[in-house]
């Protein structure tokens, strides 16, 4: 059957229908209201479960049969365990042994370790996956594989799509490092400790079944409890759920290449110049080597002065923590914690809070703290000539990232890409991304080894830096010249078989990504 | 039975370069097999190139294997080039546009606080090397490069010299160890090298060999610009001659001492404290303000110490070098930091050069500050310090006007 496509507000062209569900297309920020009421799982009943509380079960094939797994299920997981998760696979080896097909896998994000389902993928024991397709699930996807069609989503689109009803979980899996046997579960401690579990709290609300799969169960009561037994139907106990070693993320160190030292200078200096950093601010500086040394440059400038900031946004770490530890910033407001410094901290530290995508991000909800950092640093594959900013696929067309909390972020009172120019020969900076993930309006400052450029839309920034010292370019200028170093890059050729969609944070579709023609 | 050639770098952690293989075939014209991780986007573009640059040497029967982790065109053209001049005897020098901005010549007296050392063979080093902001950037055809691969080094660092902007750092090579470096100035000369470093220098008698073949290179190529010249004296012999290579010709700007080499050949070891090239260190700063030059020190070789590096600049300014090398990115902002002007001697030189103009305003001949009499010399070395300071952002170019009107 034909796909029919229209053209978005970014004239990007995307499916009316994919597997099989009509879709909003991207209307503008802001511009798209829902109506109605929130999705709503069944009402349970008390009398339904154990009064002593003991709602364990043998083994995961127990819990998820009696959780009614069957043909056409969706089923979430979660990504705290990030590159050591132990959890999701067995659920698809289950399903696969039980001879159950076209599942609907919703992971908060994959990992390289879940590369190993795409044999459930080919043999129909998934139909397809909304979350993200990472590395080899992603070429997996784009080269047309995957037998529906992928649905990317933020975190906080996420939680927005299950609180609205786009998704209907029917079974969530959520593996804890320590839970009790009513389902009360937190991710701060245990021999698998991974700091939160933010990403299932959508699920344990509004899923079918909530199963809780623990490798330390304590007795009742499980403090904290991040998730709440209230809203678990199962728990099961296994030899490990996670590998502590994996569970860290891969950047934790500052970075040593001077490129990106110099990417994180030119990016201080900016924000200093431009006034962003003050007594009392917000900042975002995520993972990977150079947001952590944007980090320390920030640090600095605040111990010189005297200064602190009233909070920061996690992903936490080890220098995050320092400067928590060191009263350079009054709350870690953490959405996940990057190493076992940021879990000990949550654990021990009442300024090191827990949060979700809803407190965080959520659009669909009476506003979300994204919206107050006063600055955010974050990372780009391509940035357009209007500012519009690709993070998942790359200049080959191939689907290799998740969104994660990208999307959320950019609403930040000044969202920075620090990126470099080009990588190796290809360009950064282009005349039109290869999917637009963010709408060049929140995008305010490129920073690049060669220049920074600002939204022409940020008149005040332009102003506020017309006498810097810093190489302030515009944005043609930046694409030129990489141009000029790399060479006119060709557009990768594609099929016209959608074989994903990047939903924007309200649920509308912002870009459709295409089967690979090779 | 033909021969296959290969010139350029792969394997795991090799980026932004290719590995070209060529083999002269008899027929079946040409042959490109083309295995790169930007095929998608440059794939054509990488094909056009090396089919022009088969024509321009006019092979039209060749099998030609490409590995290539995102060379830049300059690159790739070198690595082909390279490998095609192993086989076929020809004059012509396969050429992209040379860069407009890279054509510009440099003050004799310039400021050279840092030069950076690129090994001449690694293109992914040189990229971004000039965003850095080092004084002078070096493309080392000398200890950097390994022996099996200083023929195509030559070639990559022709095409940088053309086509890799320097972002207004002076352009310098390290060509090898006359007589055999000589070779390498054909290479470079007609590409407007801005200063060629001369290791291992032990005479007046290899400047001259090299100033005759520079002289050679740029009447045939109508050249009419400098070549500035920094030789480096890294041996006992060296040392003991350096008055007289420092004066045996007027386009030589500085001279450079190698300390690891001279260590070596004095048969002792270079520590931190540097106790054992004191007397070779003073005797090139000696011979270098004896002729006028600018006294350069060797580079600090433990990239990941700031503090020792710290201390090695304050110590080399202290015996009175201008400059130094370094071997990372890293070092040239704390080089840079200490080897310009202090906060109180920016003071001092401030107080001089105002105190020298009233001296000028009224008609007198002495200079004093306060009770002291100044001498010519100390005004001439405040003025420098001014200069320095000011060139390097470290005072406001207008700041007598500020000093008036405070």
């Amino acid at each position: 059957m034909p796909v029919n496509f229209v053209k978005n507000a970014l004239q990007r062209l995307v499916p009316v229908k994919v597997n099989g569900v009509t879709q909003v297309p991207y209307r503008g920020v802001g511009k798209y209201k829902p109506t109605g009421r929130k999705y709503a799982p069944k009402i349970a009943s008390c009398a339904d479960f154990p009064a002593d509380g003991n709602k364990t079960v043998p083994t995961l094939k127990d819990a998820l049969i009696r959780a009614g797994l069957s043909d056409g299920m969706v089923i979430s997981t979660h990504h705290h365990f990030r590159n050591g998760d132990l959890v999701s696979i067995q659920i698809f080896d289950i399903a696969h042994e039980l001879g159950i097909k076209n599942l609907v896998w919703v992971p908060s994000a994959s990992f390289e370790c879940q590369a190993v389902l795409i044999k459930y993928l080919e043999d129909g024991t998934i139909h397809h996956i909304e979350g993200s397709m990472n590395g080899s699930l992603g070429r997996f996807t784009s080269q047309g594989k995957m037998k529906g069609t992928g649905i990317l989503r933020s975190h906080g689109g996420r939680y927005q799509a299950i609180q609205d009803g786009e998704i209907k979980i029917d079974i969530a899996v959520i593996a804890a490092p320590t839970a009790d046997a009513f389902g009360n579960a937190t991710g701060d401690r245990g021999p698998a400790a991974c700091g939160l579990l933010g990403f299932a709290l959508a699920d344990s609300q509004y899923a079918g079944k909530v199963i809780v799969v623990t490798d330390n169960l304590v007795p009742f009561p499980c403090i904290p409890w991040q998730i709440q037994g209230n809203n678990v139907d199962y728990v099961v106990v296994v030899a490990q759920v996670g590998i502590p070693e994996k569970i860290v993320s891969g950047t934790t160190e500052i970075t040593k290449s001077p490129d990106r030292l110099l990417l994180a200078e030119l990016t201080s200096r900016f924000c200093d110049e431009a006034g962003i950093i003050y007594d009392g601010f917000s900042f975002q500086a995520g993972a990977g080597g150079t947001a952590l040394s944007i980090g320390i440059y920030f640090a600095g400038i605040l111990r010189e002065r005297g200064m602190k900031a009233r909070w920061a946004r996690g992903g936490s770490n080890k220098y995050l923590v320092k400067m928590l530890e060191d009263g350079l910033v009054e709350y870690i407001l953490d959405g996940q914690t990057f190493d076992l410094d940021g879990v000990r901290s949550m654990r021990e530290n009442n300024g090191h809070v827990n949060t979700s995508p809803f407190t965080s991000y959520n659009y669909h909800g009476k506003g979300n703290f994204a919206s107050m950092v006063d600055v955010v640093i974050l990372g780009a594959t391509e940035v357009d000539v209007n500012f519009n900013a690709n993070v998942v696929t790359h200049s080959d067309g191939t689907l290799l990232h998740g969104i994660g909390g990208w999307q959320n972020c950019i609403f930040s009172k000044c969202t920075i890409l620090p990126v470099p120019l080009f990588r190796d020969r290809i360009p950064v900076i282009r005349n039109e991304v290869t999917t637009i993930c963010g709408p060049g309006e929140l995008i305010d400052v490129i920073v690049t080894e060669r220049g920074i450029a600002i939204n022409p839309l940020r008149t005040d920034l332009i102003e506020k830096m017309k006498n810097s010292k810093l190489p302030i370019k515009t944005i043609q200028q930046l694409k030129d010249e990489a141009e000029s170093i790399c060479g006119i890059p060709e557009k990768p050729k594609f099929t016209g078989k959608p074989v994903a969609i990047v939903k924007w944070v309200d649920g509308t579709v912002i870009d459709t990504i295409w089967q690979l023609a090779e | 039975m033909s021969t296959i050639v290969s010139s350029g770098n792969k394997g795991k952690g090799v980026r932004s370069d290719c590995f070209v293989s060529v083999e002269i075939t008899q027929n079946g014209g040409v042959e490109i097999i083309l295995e790169s991780k930007v095929n998608v986007m440059f794939g054509n573009a990488i094909k056009r190139l090396t089919n022009e640059i088969l024509a321009f040497f006019e092979i039209s029967n060749a099998k030609i294997t490409i590995e290539d982790t995102g060379a830049l065109p300059f690159v790739m053209a070198a690595r082909i080039e390279a490998a095609i001049k192993q086989l076929v005897k020809t004059e012509k020098d396969f050429l992209l546009p040379f860069l407009p901005q890279n054509n510009y010549h440099t003050a004799k007296d310039r400021n050279r606080f840092s030069r950076l050392y690129l090994p001449g063979n690694n293109p992914s080093l040189m990229i971004n090397a000039g965003i850095h902001k080092p004084n002078g950037i070096i493309l080392d055809l000398e200890d950097a490069v390994a022996c099996d691969k200083k023929y195509e080094a030559s070639f990559l660092v022709r095409n940088a010299l053309r086509n890799l902007d320097f972002y207004g750092a002076e352009r310098m090579v390290r060509i090898n160890q006359v007589p055999k470096g000589l070779n390498d100035l054909y290479f470079i000369i007609p590409h407007n090298v801005n200063l060629v470093l001369i290791p291992k220098c032990e005479s007046a008698d290899q400047i001259h060999k090299v100033n005759s073949r520079i002289d050679e290179i740029k009447t045939k190529h109508n050249i009419t610009g400098n070549v500035w010249l920094m030789p480096i004296v890294e041996s006992a012999s060296g040392v003991i001659k350096s008055y007289q290579i420092a004066t045996s010709a007027k386009n030589i700007v500085a001279m450079a001492i190698g300390l690891e080499d001279y260590t070596s050949d004095l048969g002792t070891k270079r520590t931190s404290e540097g106790i054992e090239s004191l007397f070779a260190r003073s005797q090139v700063v000696n011979a270098c303000r004896a002729a006028e030059i600018q006294p350069i020190d060797s580079v600090y070789s433990d990239v990941a110490d700031m503090e020792g590096l710290k201390k090695n600049v304050l110590q080399s300014k202290a015996l009175g070098f201008d400059g130094m090398g370094c071997i990372h990115p890293r070092q040239i902002k704390v080089i840079h930091e200490n080897f310009t002007p202090t906060p109180d001697e920016i003071e001092k030189a401030k107080k001089i050069v105002i105190a020298f103009d009233e001296a000028t305003d009224r008609g007198l001949g002495v200079v004093s500050l306060g009770t002291k009499m100044i001498d010519p010399p100390i005004v001439k070395r405040a003025v420098r310090t001014i200069e320095i300071a000011v060139k390097t952002g470290k005072l406001n170019e207008n700041w007598k006007e500020k000093q008036n009107a405070c």
